[in-house]
């Protein structure tokens, strides 16, 4: 029991500072990026703007609308929150420092991923707002869109591996000795990497939230603390996927050259250092694309997606027979 | 009842063919008044089928401020004030027409000196209102870094205008007969009238060179843009035909491929004298919209380097009695504004004000528009075509 309750701490901890690092990341790239000097500056150069972020938000009034289906609106955030940090259970730090080593941990993880979208659905749906509901259907259709990808770009590297277990797939990188981005999944990562960015929903693919045309999306209704639920929660999604991405293709907690002994001390850094490359690149793209259209989505994820992922696996599948 | 199971009836239920379709019905929704996207207080009451738009009503009038009802107790000078505030984004350029058309009917001839300085003042509201519009655009269609870049450089041009006559949006500056002088040109005395602030060439030189180089970076940033590209491109479509019609004018019905400009076709300021070209679009899609803004932009700022350099020298202000009185007669002077055709009719009876006023804003007919566009547009392109037609709701409901 002590210990089912040190890992939850555990997990809950360190979801939600990654979410709070991320959030940093985000800020300060914006402020960078579009030469606005207040997050640079202001409280320890912007380092504890977060917290005063997080305290806004909680003393703020928590508005229930009348005309809303009241459990289901409450506990949406939650359950979006929920999905996120069970998300982290399976990410490896180093081969030890691992919440839950499971032997599907990628079949975990992709499950786990998209009951996020559930939430959201379920915040649209319950907000008895016509613009909530259509912020919540076009994330029921970006999932389905992009589920796909997403779970297709995998397979490639659980082919490559012969293992489903993260812990695994990271210790057939090492024993590769590079990572498998550059051993042959190039095209299965920006794929992931595409499909994972609709999946946490940012720009280029933030339709579900789209402020300029459905003001907040799915958020609209809510404040304060449940508000801000969503937001972190939006952040920890964007964590942990990138934290998925470095394990599956960038080679977890490990890099080349590095003594593979040592790895439960340098593990965590190294894969902590991954992440923040991969959520740069995300902030990068974030503050500098317009939004596609939902059609266009579609079209990206049907029509190129899905049959690149394909031939992805074939490719895969045959190199790994024949040599 | 019918007894589907009954062994005689079977035989005609099964030749039944399933044919049920799924009826949807459209949903009202409401844009506005108050959105994000709608530049103020527009609504737009939309039928939308998912995320298909089948009909929309543009609602006006949460803006009305009643200025027409208003000028009729103002005298001419009051009624600057007023008229500053009807396309606030240019604030100065509103003030053009109408002065002009008080001084065609009290037969005036403005100081060349003075008109330079109105072109001048003018070609930088229509900067900057192209500033506001680009950031406000890439802020549509989801980018959200452009605006600061845009409000940046926005502000270099507006500093220009304050500098000249002590307001950034509603200068007041124009005088029947001429301008005032200069805000930031020190003490003045009857004998020795300082008109522009100390410096202000060489200020402005720089800050159009700045502006030449954002309307660059416009071009490469957001122009180049593939995914702007991809949400603007063949969206919107406006044939001539129907910009005509409906009277829609300024960057929206160039870009349509009309080449049409009130600045070469009336001569309410001297751009005759000036050396520029007219933008014009292909398509008459968004992407055109946006493109024949961008290089409006430069061809301002050209047009001030010019305008510096030939800067004649002379009096501010043609002698006007003390007291305006307008001879009675009736005149409509229009004028290319950064939205479009800006027109005032004015009738007088002789008295301190006029008897009525009628203001014709390009925004208001270039909303009028929008049901044509709309029609079985998705809803992002809602959002898209809205923000390429660039209205501003004071120029809307006046």
């Amino acid at each position: 029991m002590t210990e089912v309750l040190i890992k939850v701490g555990f997990l809950a901890i360190a979801a939600l500072n990654g979410a709070i690092i991320f959030t940093i990341m985000d800020v300060k790239g914006a402020s960078w990026m579009q030469r606005r000097p207040g997050p640079l500056h202001v409280g320890l150069r912007g380092f504890i703007f977060p917290l005063a972020e997080i305290l806004k938000f909680v003393q703020k009034e928590d508005i229930i609308p009348t005309e809303v289906d009241r459990p289901v609106f409450k506990w949406a955030p939650a359950y979006v929150m929920v999905s996120c940090v069970a998300l982290f259970a399976v990410v490896p730090m180093s081969p030890t420092l691992v919440v839950a080593d499971l032997e599907l941990g990628v079949f975990f993880a992709l499950a786990i991923s998209s009951l996020g979208t559930i939430g959201v659905l379920t915040a649209g749906w319950s907000s008895a707002n016509k613009y909530s509901l259509m912020g919540g259907l076009r994330a029921a259709g970006q999932l389905i869109a992009y589920e796909l990808p997403l779970i297709l770009a995998v397979v490639g590297v659980v082919i490559q591996a012969e293992t489903m277990s993260l812990v695994g797939i990271v210790e057939k990188q090492i024993e590769w000795g590079v990572p498998f981005v550059v051993g042959g999944q190039i095209v299965g990562f920006l794929i992931f990497m595409v499909a994972a960015t609709a999946e946490m929903m940012r720009v280029p693919f933030d339709m579900p939230i789209g402020e300029s045309e459905l003001t907040m999306g799915f958020m609209t209704e809510y404040s304060g603390i449940r508000f801000l639920i969503f937001y972190i929660s939006e952040y920890m999604n964007m964590f942990i996927l990138c934290a998925i991405a470095s394990t599956l293709f960038l080679g977890g907690y490990h890099v080349p050259l590095l003594p593979t002994e040592w790895v439960n001390f340098y593990g965590p850094v190294v894969l902590l250092t991954k992440t923040a490359i991969l959520g740069f690149i995300l902030v990068a793209i974030r503050w500098s694309q317009p939004r596609f259209r939902e059609d266009q989505l579609q079209n990206l994820a049907w029509k190129i997606l899905i049959p690149a992922s394909l031939v992805n696996i074939l490719v895969t599948a045959v190199m790994k027979v024949g040599f | 009842m019918v007894n589907a199971l009954d062994p005689q009836n079977m035989n005609r239920f099964s030749e039944a063919s399933v044919s049920v379709e799924i009826e949807t019905e459209d949903m009202t929704l409401n844009i506005g008044p108050q959105h994000p996207s709608t530049h103020g207080v527009l609504r737009l009451v939309a039928k939308v089928d998912g995320e298909k738009v089948h009909d929309v009503k543009p609602v006006l009038g949460y803006m009305h401020r009643g200025y027409e009802k208003l000028a009729e107790v103002r005298s001419y000078p009051q009624i600057t004030t007023l008229v500053n505030r009807i396309d606030w984004v240019a604030g100065f350029s509103n003030e053009i027409p109408f002065i002009a058309g008080a001084e065609r009917l009290m037969e005036i001839e403005v100081p060349e000196r003075a008109k330079h300085i109105r072109l001048i003042l003018t070609e930088m509201a229509r900067i900057s209102s192209h500033f506001v519009f680009n950031g406000a655009y890439a802020l549509e269609v989801g980018a959200l870094t452009p605006i600061f870049y845009a409000m940046e450089d926005r502000e270099r041009v507006l500093d220009l205008i304050e500098s000249v006559t002590g307001g950034r949006f509603h200068p007041n500056f124009n005088r029947i007969g001429g301008v005032k002088p200069a805000a930031g040109a020190g003490p003045t005395s009857k004998k020795n009238i300082q008109d522009l602030p100390a410096g202000f060439y060489r200020d402005t030189k720089v800050a159009m060179e700045k502006v030449i180089q954002a309307a660059d970076q416009f071009q490469n940033l957001i122009g180049g843009n593939e995914v702007f590209k991809k949400r603007t491109k063949n969206v919107g479509v406006l044939t001539a035909e129907t910009a005509e019609a409906y009277g829609v004018s300024g960057p929206i019905l160039r870009a349509s491929g009309v080449k049409s400009d009130l600045r070469t076709q009336t001569d309410y300021l001297p751009y005759d004298q000036f050396d520029y070209d007219i933008p014009v679009g292909e398509n008459g899609d968004c992407y055109d919209r946006w493109d024949v803004r961008v290089k409006e932009m430069v061809e301002s700022a050209k047009i001030v380097l010019q305008a510096i350099d030939s800067m004649p020298s002379g009096p501010l202000q043609a002698k006007v009695p003390k007291v305006i009185k307008v001879p009675q007669g009736r005149t409509y002077v229009r004028a290319e504004n950064p939205k479009g055709e800006m027109g005032y009719y004015i009738v007088s009876d002789g008295g301190l004000g006029p008897y009525r006023l009628k203001v014709r804003t390009a925004s208001f007919s270039n909303v009028s528009i929008l049901p044509i566009m709309l029609e079985g547009a998705l809803l992002p392109d809602l959002i898209a075509i809205m923000g390429s037609l660039d209205f501003v709701l004071g120029d809307v409901d006046r």
